[in-house]
């Protein structure tokens, strides 16, 4: 309601204002001591890296066009992208409500200052990963890296507008978050991490495809692995599901600005 | 000029709606100083989140043409990982503000010495209320908003925070919100007080500090807190 400032003082606040955010919530979250920022690549690492060896132990192996470490790293990378950042942001409005005294500081702001570093983490981690095991031998180089990197952005789009729409919710309820970490849970094996669809029986594909993510590992794999994998994806689907996710987070997020009792 | 037009507040609680502010409405231009009085639990401090924006009102508009500070000394947002010198670079990143320059300013208000570097964990009350006070300082505004508890502190204290604001940003607008009325007596030319969700404005600030006492000459002493 103040004397509306130009796009351009828009873009300057809002850009300075998520700056702050991010170094404090990088303070906060990882502190100084020990290896401090850099917790933020290495914990989506060990995540990775243990659920590569689980799965190796565990010799879940379909197809041996695709190493198993690379199937992993792909899969599991890709999970972290929608459901770290979602979990992160369940508790981020109440945890930073005071900060919203400071009326340049918006809901969407603390959303999406947890959700770029979550995205950012995951893909650090995803990047040195495959590099090293690329160096080492236990994975191929990426076929086509611009369609992993088309996924990637696709996966990165439907993480953000989740994790928005979820935290957003939360402000007004604590059964958004009730219920988000027992469907996080139930949508991981469902979330095409462990499986290729083509893997599934030709009845049951239409089912693991109504998930949008699903599309965006396809994409990955797709794109990682080449031809030895026949992925099926829909990028007009997975786009509409992103954009009318973007469009209902950010309508509740302006929501609950107005609904949240400092 | 700062201006509020005919701003509701109500909140939702388990029994139905409950307002707390009805048609409020005022207007304060460039260095003036508004005193408004209002026994417990009359709305100030709503009042003063609706004028900084924390919160926004159910109906009317507040509207800001000129620069209003987060309610004075307000130190909620303190992080307590972060040290004394983080939260000043926060505060001075989020209002575009460079804080090297402030940090002599900082250090010597808030008499923290190594602890100024320190997580605010180690911090006691004394301590976190000056650096809260000093962080409100470190950026300009051209009108401050001052909830009661900055009152809160040693005499000497007291009078630093004053010192501060009202003789060095004399020439700023503020806005006092208290129930202590000496202080608007000292500080303010217009005072108001804010009865059962109204705001009344009185010519002087002896008019309505009389008005005061007898709203809460009209309570119960329980009620009244």
């Amino acid at each position: 309601m103040e004397d509306q400032p130009s796009l351009r003082r828009c873009l300057a606040i809002q850009f300075r204002v998520l700056h702050a955010l991010l170094m404090r919530e990088v303070i906060t979250r990882f502190g100084r001591e020990n290896l401090g920022v850099l917790w933020l690549v290495g914990e989506p690492m060990l995540f990775t890296v243990g659920v590569a060896t689980l799965w190796t132990a565990s010799g879940m192996h379909h197809s041996s066009a695709m190493p198993i470490v690379a199937f992993a790293v792909t899969g599991y990378s890709s999970v972290l992208m929608w459901r770290n950042s979602a979990s992160r942001c369940t508790a981020a409005v109440a945890q930073n409500k005071p900060l919203l005294y400071h009326r340049n500081v918006q809901v969407l702001d603390v959303l999406l200052t947890r959700t770029i570093l979550e995205i950012g983490g995951a893909t650090a981690s995803f990047i040195v990963l495959s590099s090293f095991f690329i160096f080492i031998g236990w994975m191929p180089p990426p076929g086509d890296i611009l369609e992993v990197f088309g996924g990637w952005l696709m996966l990165a789009w439907f993480g953000a507008s989740l994790a928005v729409l979820i935290g957003a919710g939360t402000a007004f309820s604590e059964v958004v978050d009730r219920l988000w970490h027992p469907a996080s849970y139930l949508l991981f094996p469902l979330s095409g991490a462990a499986f290729m669809v083509d893997w599934m029986p030709e009845n049951l594909r239409w089912f693991v495809l109504l998930l949008p993510m699903v599309h965006g590992t396809e994409i990955i794999r797709e794109g990682w692995f080449g031809a030895v994998v026949t992925a099926h994806y829909d990028l007009g689907y997975m786009a509409s599901c992103c954009l009318v996710l973007t469009l209902a987070g950010l309508y509740v997020q302006r929501q609950a600005r107005l609904h949240i009792e400092v | 000029m700062l201006s509020l037009e005919h701003v509701s507040k109500t909140y939702a609680t388990r029994h139905g709606r409950h307002e707390v502010l009805r048609d409020v409405s005022f207007k304060l231009g460039r260095g003036e100083h508004l005193g408004i009085l209002g026994r417990n639990g009359a709305g100030k401090s709503t009042l003063i989140r609706l004028i900084s924006g924390a919160e926004r009102p159910t109906a009317g508009i507040v509207r800001r043409g000129m620069s209003v500070s987060w309610p004075l000394a307000f130190g909620g947002a303190f992080q307590v990982n972060l040290t004394g010198l983080d939260n000043l670079k926060f505060v001075c990143r989020i209002y575009g503000v460079d804080y090297k320059p402030l940090i002599p300013f900082v250090e010597e208000f808030t008499e923290l010495g190594k602890y100024f570097r320190e997580p605010v964990l180690h911090y006691s009350q004394g301590m976190l209320t000056r650096l809260a006070f000093a962080l409100s300082m470190a950026v300009e505004f051209d009108c401050f908003l001052i909830d009661e508890a900055m009152v809160v502190g040693d005499v000497r204290f007291h009078e630093r925070c004053h010192l501060e604001l009202f003789h060095k940003r004399k020439d700023r607008a503020f806005i006092l919100v208290t129930h202590d009325a000496n202080v608007i007596q000292l500080y303010c030319k217009n005072a108001c007080v804010l009865h059962e969700g109204e705001l009344i404005a009185f010519s002087t600030v002896k008019e309505a500090y009389d008005f005061y006492l007898a709203t809460l000459g009209a309570q119960p002493l329980a009620a009244a807190e």
